[in-house]
């Protein structure tokens, strides 16, 4: 069983993806962070993966009202892996 | 070297080749599981995992930036990065991964998750000139993002299966001139037949795309600087085009696992139901799993067959199975696999799959109809139903995966409101195939043809 | 502990619909689940289990029409609740398309409102509020009533009759000749209102959510005089008692947790995750019902073609197959996929502004009650069984503050 972390702490960069076959259109998302979530035509999702902008507050309110619980966040401390060879 | 085995199951040195969605996942659900010892990711790309399915819609269309499809990282992971360094090669006995810088690496257990990459058009047939594009990176849609920008007179793209209709759609949202051709009767035929693909095709007319069924590109040709002038396409006609986009379909990363040993091949590589990747003499390498689009494995719904669910929900629920398999060793209990499923966005359409549609033999319209926005197909294999599309209805795929599991009958009966009272069952049109009835089944363990739309 | 024989499930459904059990229905509920599919001695067919409502919610063989056999009125002027595709479908998207963008961004005024209410109880001292009386009810029904256009005036007569009404959707087999006769007077009197109201914005419209729906351009031609007024007294009913219980339940569990009222105190945002347990914990809308389009195979049981679902979602929030610990409140709850607003193509349409004004009202009752504890523990409880809530919720406090950080 893998327990989900909670969000990431605020000092870090916030992260989101969606699970778009879990996706079944509700809009909760898009009605809680207009921002971040659309519907690009009627019922297809897309967001930002990686918005700016002091909206992690109308983000994790996205993720709690998900019927379907599709929105995962970051909740990762380390910093992201870069291209510059070897590293932690 | 390193003796196998050396390392307990919770210990040790864990290398994941691949460090995309799948990589990633396992990684988090391996430390998730309980691993404690040394975790290495190794990346052909240079960049953080991202997520491919905006690169075709969103990305290409202009509304979101590359910068900004930076996977979320679940939990920390402790891991060694290697990006930007393919893996070359790979020496069983010798447990070691071989980089394109020279090094070597050890492990102790090995996870393959190298995925797909896209098919190439021949150099012979102009595939080495400025405007060819495929999608399938970061820097491939940036590119082709910037073609596109330029204005060209009309785009071409070179298969109408998922990546190919939703490059056309965005291509077409911007305003551009599109044409599509299509080896086949109907776009998305391989996956979910021309019977479905024949209402894809409206949605294609309907945004003013310019479709070419039955047609193939004979060859793309440029002027003398090298760039993209023309296509000659089956039918002898001759388009003027400046940048062609070519959607023919993925190939397996399995290059560098050649002469290993491992049954690996352009489909991909095959694992048992635990994700062990196999040898050529069909055991299971005890070390050695594999995830994602690069696995093909069993299935319990279909027996005898070898699905690779290159798509998102694989990927995951996958990467989960692996990380399980390999922390807790050989007597793990089996985690349920839930059921293959994937989605496409396209020409404002919302396309939804559940179950293995490309197995089927025929397939009924259950709600709504082909002429309508919405409608679900159902397809059935020999009296069964074993996948389901539903198009702008993603709240009613639920219920098809409950019947999907329990092998209800197909057709299914299902009394829907919206749905005809006894569908007609059709041929569901699989390209390639007998029409109607049972298929032959060879004696080989054929393999199912896996639907790539949304990497 | 007993050992009588474990009562039938129409024994069990009976009790939760007794009003002597109204204030805790949960151990009937969580017997329920030791059988998630069962028939009733009824004929009709009680669901509890968290997939099997779940799947029942997603089945196209699953009917909206409830089968009721009081229900005479004509299957095209029933409420959206009781339609299915594709009339619903095309009745819905019209009703969310005027209904949502009239709701977004209206947060700061709710909050706004919120603070309205509590200021009028400011005390330096102990006193006493009635939270369903003086907060609960009043903001929804100022919000639906400002949405709809309604007069600030009529504001109050257009509120009783939404609670009048709200019993009409108990199932009518627990009713009594006198309340039915009650529930036509009620509907008599909103139907001659929302007459006046329709005439009114027909000659002189606005921009308010009723000349929205009257005016708008909508090629299937759903909203019909009638199933306008239907649509209206659905939003009316269903937008607001729901919100009135959802309030009073997230109060409650904040007075029977001070843990978590203390840590709500000191971290809004804890509201966002705690309202999706309170939907879980104590849903306001504990039960809906389908009927079965096709013989339905679930939980090794077949439901006929033909027969009547309960669906019992407030036992499906219970089910220890979803969810770890169900009967503890755990008020940042991960992974919540509750059954509090349905599922499949009837999930509440009003959803987001149930979730903004229960976020809004409960952050403000932490922050501005000063040592809040409930009078009644359990407080009196209306009839009803299906919307269930609390009758009157009186809580004392020490002091009841200003507002001083306005809720986002």
């Amino acid at each position: 069983m893998i327990t989900k972390p909670g969000p990431q702490p605020p000092s870090h960069p916030l992260r989101l993806v969606v699970d778009l076959n879990r996706c079944q259109s509700y809009g909760q998302c898009v009605y809680a962070a207009p921002t971040v979530f659309r519907f690009h035509a009627e019922e297809s999702l897309e967001y930002d993966y990686a918005p700016e902008g002091g909206v992690r507050r109308e983000v994790e309110r996205a993720a709690a009202a998900c019927p379907v619980q599709a929105i995962t966040l970051g909740g990762a401390t380390e910093p992201a892996p870069g291209a510059h060879g070897d590293h932690r | 070297m390193t003796a196998p085995g050396a390392a307990g199951p919770r210990t040790g040195r864990i290398v994941v080749v691949g460090a995309s969605l799948a990589g990633l996942r396992a990684a988090e659900a391996l430390r998730d599981e309980g691993f404690t010892g040394e975790l290495t990711m190794i990346g052909d790309e240079p960049h953080a995992p991202y997520d491919r399915p905006p690169l075709s819609k969103a990305v290409l269309s202009g509304r979101l930036d590359c910068d900004h499809i930076e996977l979320p990282r679940v939990r920390d992971i402790d891991a060694r990065w290697l990006l930007g360094t393919p893996a070359t090669g790979l020496d069983v006995p010798g447990h070691r991964v071989a980089l394109a810088d020279g090094r070597s690496m050890a492990y102790d257990r090995l996870l393959i998750a190298t995925g797909t990459r896209a098919r190439t058009w021949p150099a012979r047939a102009g595939g080495g000139l400025d405007g060819v594009h495929v999608l399938r990176t970061r820097e491939d849609a940036e590119r082709l993002r910037g073609a596109l920008l330029n204005g060209p007179s009309r785009v071409l793209v070179i298969g109408a299966g998922f990546t190919g209709g939703e490059v056309a759609s965005s291509c077409a949202e911007s305003g551009l001139a599109v044409t599509v051709t299509q080896r086949g009767a109907a776009p998305l035929a391989g996956a979910l037949g021309g019977t479905v693909g024949r209402a894809a095709a409206d949605w294609y007319h309907a945004a003013g795309v310019d479709l070419r069924l039955n047609t193939t590109v004979r060859a793309l040709e440029g002027d003398p600087s090298g760039r993209l002038r023309r296509a000659v396409l089956s039918d002898g006609t001759v388009l003027d085009t400046e940048v062609a986009v070519v959607a023919t379909g993925a190939l397996a990363n399995t290059e560098w696992l050649s002469g290993s040993g491992l049954a690996a091949d352009h489909r991909g590589v095959v694992t048992d139901d635990r994700c062990r990747a196999m040898t050529t003499d069909g055991n299971p390498a005890e070390d050695i799993f594999a995830t994602g689009d690069i696995a093909r494995r069993p299935h319990p719904l279909h027996p005898g067959r070898l699905l690779r669910l290159n798509h998102w929900d694989g990927a995951v629920a996958q990467a989960r199975t692996a990380a399980h398999h390999i922390v807790h060793g050989p007597g793990a209990q089996h985690l349920r696999q839930p059921l293959p499923a994937f989605w496409s966005q396209q020409f404002g359409h919302y396309l939804k799959s559940i179950g293995v549609p490309a197995l089927a033999d025929q397939v009924a319209i259950t709600q709504g109809s082909l002429h309508q926005r919405r409608f679900v197909a159902a397809y059935g294999l020999e009296g069964r139903l074993i996948g389901a599309v539903a198009v702008d209805s993603p709240r009613v795929l639920d219920g098809y995966a409950a019947l999907i599991e329990a092998r209800a009958p197909f057709p299914p009966a299902l009394g829907a409101t919206d749905g005809p009272a006894h569908p007609d069952i059709i041929d569901a049109a699989f390209p390639g195939r007998d029409t109607g009835g049972t298929r032959d089944h060879p004696g080989h363990t054929p393999s199912a043809i896996a639907p790539a739309p949304n990497r | 502990m007993t050992t009588s024989t474990a009562p039938s499930a129409t024994e069990l459904f009976a009790r939760v619909l007794r009003h002597e059990h109204r204030a805790d229905p949960y151990p009937h509920y969580t017997r329920m689940l030791d059988h998630p599919v069962s028939r009733l001695d009824d004929g009709s067919w009680l669901v509890s289990g968290y997939q099997e409502i779940r799947q029942l919610l997603h089945d196209p063989r699953s009917s909206a029409d409830r089968l009721d056999p009081q229900n005479t009125t004509p299957k095209a002027a029933r409420s959206l609740l009781l339609q299915d595709p594709p009339f619903h479908d095309q009745l819905r998207r019209v009703v969310t398309q005027e209904f949502i963008p009239r709701i977004m961004g209206m947060r700061d005024h709710l909050g706004e409102l919120v603070a309205r209410l509590l200021d009028a109880h400011i005390s330096a001292g102990p006193g006493e509020l009635d939270i369903v009386a003086d907060l609960a009810y009043p903001l929804p029904v100022t919000v639906i009533c400002e949405l709809l256009g309604v007069p600030a005036e009529d504001e109050p007569l257009f509120g009783s009759l939404a609670r009048r009404l709200t019993r009409g959707l108990d199932p009518v087999d627990t009713q009594t000749e006198e309340e039915l006769r009650e529930l036509d007077r009620a509907r008599g009197e909103l139907v001659q209102y929302l007459e006046g109201l329709i005439a009114r914005r027909r000659s002189d419209p606005g921009d308010d959510l009723l000349s929205g729906l009257m005016f708008h351009q909508d090629p299937d031609d759903v909203l019909d005089p009638v199933q306008l007024r239907v649509t209206l007294g659905l939003l009316l009913i269903a937008g607001h008692e729901t919100t009135v219980n959802l309030i009073a339940n997230g109060t409650l569990a904040l007075l029977r947790h001070p843990d978590v009222l203390a840590r709500l105190r000191t971290d809004p945002d804890l509201a966002t995750p705690l309202v999706e347990e309170v939907l879980r914990h104590d849903p306001p809308v504990q039960m809906s019902g389908r009927s079965a389009l096709a013989d339905i195979d679930i939980a090794s049981t077949t439901i006929p073609q033909g027969s009547r679902i309960r669906l019992m979602l407030a036992a499906g929030n219970r089910d220890a197959i979803r969810f770890d610990d169900p009967g503890r409140f755990v008020p940042d709850r991960r992974d919540n996929a509750h059954l509090g607003f349905g599922g499949g193509i009837h999930y509440c349409v009003g959803a987001t502004l149930a979730r903004a004004e229960a976020q809004i009202a409960l952050t403000a009752i932490a922050r501005r009650l000063q040592e809040p504890r409930l009078v009644d523990d359990p407080p009196p409880y209306r009839e009803n069984a299906i919307l269930r809530g609390p009758e009157r919720l009186p809580v004392a406090f020490a002091r009841l503050g200003p507002d001083h950080t306005p809720a986002r």
